[in-house]
């Protein structure tokens, strides 16, 4: 209710007229059951309030509650009635008021209690006046009592607040615990320098590793770019292909005679002529004068590329085959081995006996010429039977199936396989056999039935040699030989004739066809039907065969006679001096091997009336064996000289052809020319298939080359080896290279381009034992050497390419190292005999002397040897017969 | 024509000619001493490779032109000589 609020706000005596101090103090009031000390309620009655004009309601009303009272009044009030005044109770303080006016306060609502109440101070009467209102001039004072009292705080009421400062104030829990550490260093500690050093325990970094249980996702990222222009300059190279105009014509534009003499006619044309001919024809006797476009570096580097650019030769041969024959092979040692000429891979080889030099010689064994193939390594094709040990033996060039040996007894013997070459040819690799029961089965029974074919012929002993044959030929097809020695023309263009040598100093020709002398006295032997298969084509040779010219060595300057090993003959290739038509006929039927006239049926034409040959070279090199000679032990009185003298292994040159002597018989002629150039035998003895006039002979520790016509010596001689040189043979294709059997088994590649002084390869124990034989042999595809040894097998290797392809230019490098070596070789003859010449007297002296030196050494040997002895107690009784041997080779 | 015939016979005496061609200035032989395939394989083959040098030349230098032209190959030696309208065209042996 308004009014009452607006009471209750004047009524209350705490506020100054604020807003709020109204609304606080009007509940504050109600709540308040007292009422302030500075009001005391009074009760009027009617009569006093008639008496002070306050009556209720009617000049006190509830907007004028406010009555001020003089206070003389009061105490008039007071005197008058004494006790039954209404302001008893408040007389005293009436008497003390200071002020004059004393406010009443109408309490309409009884606030207080009472009606009215007395304001007992003036400074409450103040304040209650002021806050009544202004307009009242009695009010200013009562508000300035108001004013001045400061409101008092009033105690307060929990709202529950303070359970909310509760929950969110922080209070300890408990008292705060206090822990006392001591924690200190020694004090000695404190304060030193420190000392920095390295750790001495590796280095423990505290790598970086991904934290599996961590991952930051990179969500912001540093990253620049910055534009480029796209801007590029590149070229490119195109062909530039002109386009031309393409076209075909099929025919070819020409010009009609008429047009063509028009042309020529023409005056462009012969101006154009005219200018032209003078510079084409310079131009052409340019060339013919000089060849501007020689490249003349090209030209000179041709001939010394070589010899910087050979290729090595690989280190080891390559073993292709090894063939050993366990049956007839086992035990003996090849002596020689021949290629097949025609048929691609059989080898024919003669086994021999291994036998020292003091066994009988005439002792007859059965020996064998064992034939291998290709196809078959471990078992023989084929066996010849010999009388005795092959030493040489040679297939016929223009009849392979012909078969010349020479024996260990001396006796020439013939074999004719041509019943096996079927047989022979099937065995060929590559070629099936044909299919011959006869002959052999293909499974377990072969060793047993390799045929076995004996020989057909056999010289007689009495008219062979009287020692082992070591070397025998065929004489090539070209030319033959009379029985005067001449050579004359073969009509047949067959080799028929075989020239053999022995060490019993003689060379014999013979002849395989029919003899004219021993044609009436032929023998048909009734004890010809022999277990063993052979045939008949050199029937007419049993037992009456004998050589038709005989050539013996004298020696020169001694008397006695060369003991021929081995000897070379000039390979003769007949000149065409017949009219063409012939020639061809001939050539068809050297070529046609079917036309070979069956040899029995071949005649030894007369002498007289064959052509003779001009031309033929009668000359054999001949390389000779050792001939002991002994001297007879001779006591002299002085001089005990006793040696043997060893003819060394020397080199004839000789011509078979025999001359006429005093007498007027045929007599050997001496040898034109003999070398000293090995030392105790000569081996080998043979041609270079290259060069016609160079031939290689190989002695036992040395080999040379030798050039036909140079007669001063050997061109070439090898230094000395330290092992024996058994064999050799120059290489089928390459013109510069040898092969050279040692006694150790090993094989000496000599390049003779490359150096003189040491083989270019040395394939070390090619072989176990001694190499008795060597051969190269070429096909198309394949080049091979097949080495035989002392042991029976013979080896079959693959050349390698180097070995085998020539170097460029290689044979005209060859030839001219040739000439070179000739013309050293005449050069030193040529100071030889100059240096000759000069010291002659000199030499007298010193003949004279040596014996004597010798001698007084000798007999000062002689007394060093008995002291020896009889310290060492060895003396025999007979000094004297001790032959003492001083070797001087 | 006699002296034209004179003088190809001089060409023709020297060492080792073995053919003389004249062809005209598109590759047609007008006289020639070789048979007649050989002569027209020449032909075609040798104008175009003279063509082929003159533009070279020309192309190089333009004031220049190609005066003479010879091929030594292997087995043998051919010389050309060009002119505006025609060829000359001779086969040579070397002597060497």
């Amino acid at each position: 209710m308004p009014p009452k609020r607006s009471k209750s706000a004047t009524s209350s005596a705490g506020s100054k007229g604020k807003g709020k101090g109204k609304r606080i103090q009007s509940p504050v009031h109600e709540t308040k059951p007292g009422h302030p000390d500075d009001i005391f309620p009074l009760v009027l009655t009617s009569a006093t309030q008639k008496l002070f004009g306050c009556c209720s309601d009617v000049d006190v009303t509830g907007e004028r509650p406010y009555k001020l009272l003089k206070k003389d009044d009061v105490i008039k009030d007071f005197k008058t009635r004494a006790a039954v005044s209404d302001f008893s109770p408040v007389k005293q303080i009436v008497l003390d008021y200071p002020d004059d006016d004393l406010l009443l306060v109408f309490d309409r609502d009884f606030i207080y209690g009472q009606s009215f109440y007395l304001v007992l101070t003036p400074e409450a009467k103040e304040r209650i006046l002021n806050v009544a209102g202004s307009p009242e001039p009695e009010t200013p004072q009562v508000f300035e009592d108001e004013a001045i009292k400061t409101p008092e705080p009033e105690p307060w009421i929990s709202l529950g607040s303070e359970q909310e400062i509760e929950e969110e104030s922080v209070r300890e829990t408990r008292e705060k615990l206090l822990f006392t550490y001591k924690l200190s260093e020694v004090r000695r500690k404190f304060g030193p320098p420190a000392v920095f050093s390295d750790s001495k325990t590796a280095v423990t970094g505290c790598p970086s590793c991904p934290d599996s249980r961590f991952s930051i996702k990179l969500m912001l990222r540093d990253f620049g770019c910055r534009a480029v222009p796209r801007l590029h300059s590149s070229n490119t190279q195109t062909k530039g292909k002109l386009t031309s105009d393409v076209s075909t014509q099929y025919t070819p534009r020409e010009f009609s005679n008429e047009e063509k003499e028009e042309i020529l006619r023409s005056e462009s044309f012969l101006n154009f002529f005219e200018k032209v001919t003078s510079s084409m024809l310079k131009a052409l006797q340019q060339e013919t004068i000089m060849n501007v476009f020689v490249d003349r570096w090209k030209a000179m580097g041709t001939t010394s590329e070589d010899e910087y650019l050979s290729p090595e030769v690989p280190k080891h041969l390559m073993l292709f085959k090894v063939f050993t024959e366990e049956k007839y092979a086992k035990g003996k040692k090849i002596s020689t081995f021949n290629w097949h000429p025609t048929l691609h891979g059989v080898i024919a080889v003669a086994l021999t006996e291994k036998r020292t030099e003091d066994s009988p010689m005439f002792e007859s064994e059965d020996s064998f010429i064992v034939f291998y193939s290709f196809s078959d390594s471990s078992h023989a094709q084929l066996l010849l039977e010999c009388p005795g040990d092959i030493f040489a033996f040679e297939f016929c060039p223009s009849d392979p199936n012909i078969i010349v040996g020479g024996c260990r007894n001396g006796q020439v013997v013939l074999w004719d396989v041509s019943a096996h070459s079927i047989h022979l040819k099937g065995t060929q690799p590559g070629e099936k056999a044909p299919f011959n029961t006869a002959t052999f089965d293909v499974d377990d029974h072969k060793e047993k039935n390799t045929p076995v074919v004996r020989y057909c012929a056999a010289s007689p002993i009495e008219n062979s040699h009287k020692a082992p044959i070591t070397d025998v030929q065929w004489l090539p097809p070209t030319f033959e030989v009379t029985n005067r020695g001449l050579p004359v023309e073969n009509k047949y263009n067959i080799s028929t004739q075989v020239v053999t040598c022995s060490p019993d100093c003689s060379i014999m020709f013979w002849d395989v066809r029919v003899s004219n002398v021993n044609r009436s006295a032929r023998k048909q032997s009734a004890d010809q039907k022999a277990p063993y298969s052979f045939l008949n084509t050199f029937k007419h040779l049993v037992d009456t065969w004998r050589p038709f010219y005989k050539v013996s060595l004298p020696m020169i300057g001694t008397t006695g006679k060369y003991a021929p090993l081995k000897f070379c003959l000039e390979p003769y290739i007949c000149v065409a001096n017949h009219t063409a038509g012939a020639t061809e006929a001939e050539n068809e039927n050297a070529v046609n091997s079917e036309v070979i006239p069956d040899f029995s049926q071949l005649r030894v034409p007369l002498a007289e009336t064959l052509t003779p040959l001009e031309d033929v070279n009668t000359k054999l090199f001949i390389g000779t064996e050792v001939i002991k000679a002994k001297k007879n032990v001779k006591r002299v009185a002085c001089s005990i000289l006793m040696c043997f003298y060893f003819q060394s292994g020397e080199i004839i040159y000789s011509d078979w052809k025999k001359v006429i002597d005093n007498s007027g018989s045929l007599e050997s002629v001496k040898p034109l020319h003999c070398f000293n150039t090995h030392y105790w035998l000569v081996n080998t003895v043979q041609r270079s298939p290259f060069f016609k006039d160079i031939i290689l002979t190989i002695g036992n520790w040395n080999f040379a080359i030798w050039k036909e016509g140079v007669t001063g010596g050997p061109i070439i001689v090898s230094p000395n080896s330290e092992q024996w040189c058994t064999v050799g043979c120059w290489s089928l294709t390459r013109p510069a290279i040898l092969f050279i059997g040692k006694e150790d088994g090993s094989i000496e590649v000599w390049n003779l381009l490359e150096k003189m002084i040491e083989p270019v390869r040395v394939y070390a124990q090619v072989s176990n034992a001694k190499i008795t034989c060597i051969k190269p042999w070429t096909s198309s595809k394949q080049n091979f050497l097949a080495v035989a040894d002392e042991l029976g097998m013979l080896c079959m290797f693959e050349m390698p390419k180097t070995l085998c392809v020539p170097s460029r230019n290689e044979i005209s490098n060859l030839e001219k190292y040739f000439v070179v070596e000739e013309d050293r070789l005449q050069d030193r003859l040529r100071r030889k005999e100059q240096r000759a010449k000069e010291p002659k007297r000199m030499d007298c002296d010193k003949p004279l002397k040596l014996p004597v030196d010798e001698e007084q050494e000798y007999k000062n040997y002689l007394k060093l040897e008995e002291q020896i002895l009889k310290g060492l107690g060895l003396l025999s009784a007979t000094p004297e017969s001790h032959t003492f041997s001083h070797t001087h080779l | 024509m006699a002296e034209v015939e004179e003088t190809l016979k001089r060409i023709q005496s020297q060492n080792g000619v073995q053919g003389i061609i004249i062809i005209n200035s598109e590759g047609i032989p007008i006289k020639t001493t070789l048979d007649n395939a050989s002569t027209v394989q020449y032909a075609g083959l040798i104008h175009q490779l003279v063509m082929k040098a003159r533009s070279t030349v020309r192309d190089i230098d333009p004031q220049n032109d190609l005066t003479f032209l010879r091929i030594r190959s292997k087995k043998n030696e051919i010389m050309i000589a060009p002119d505006k309208d025609y060829f000359l065209i001779v086969i040579q042996n070397p002597s060497d």
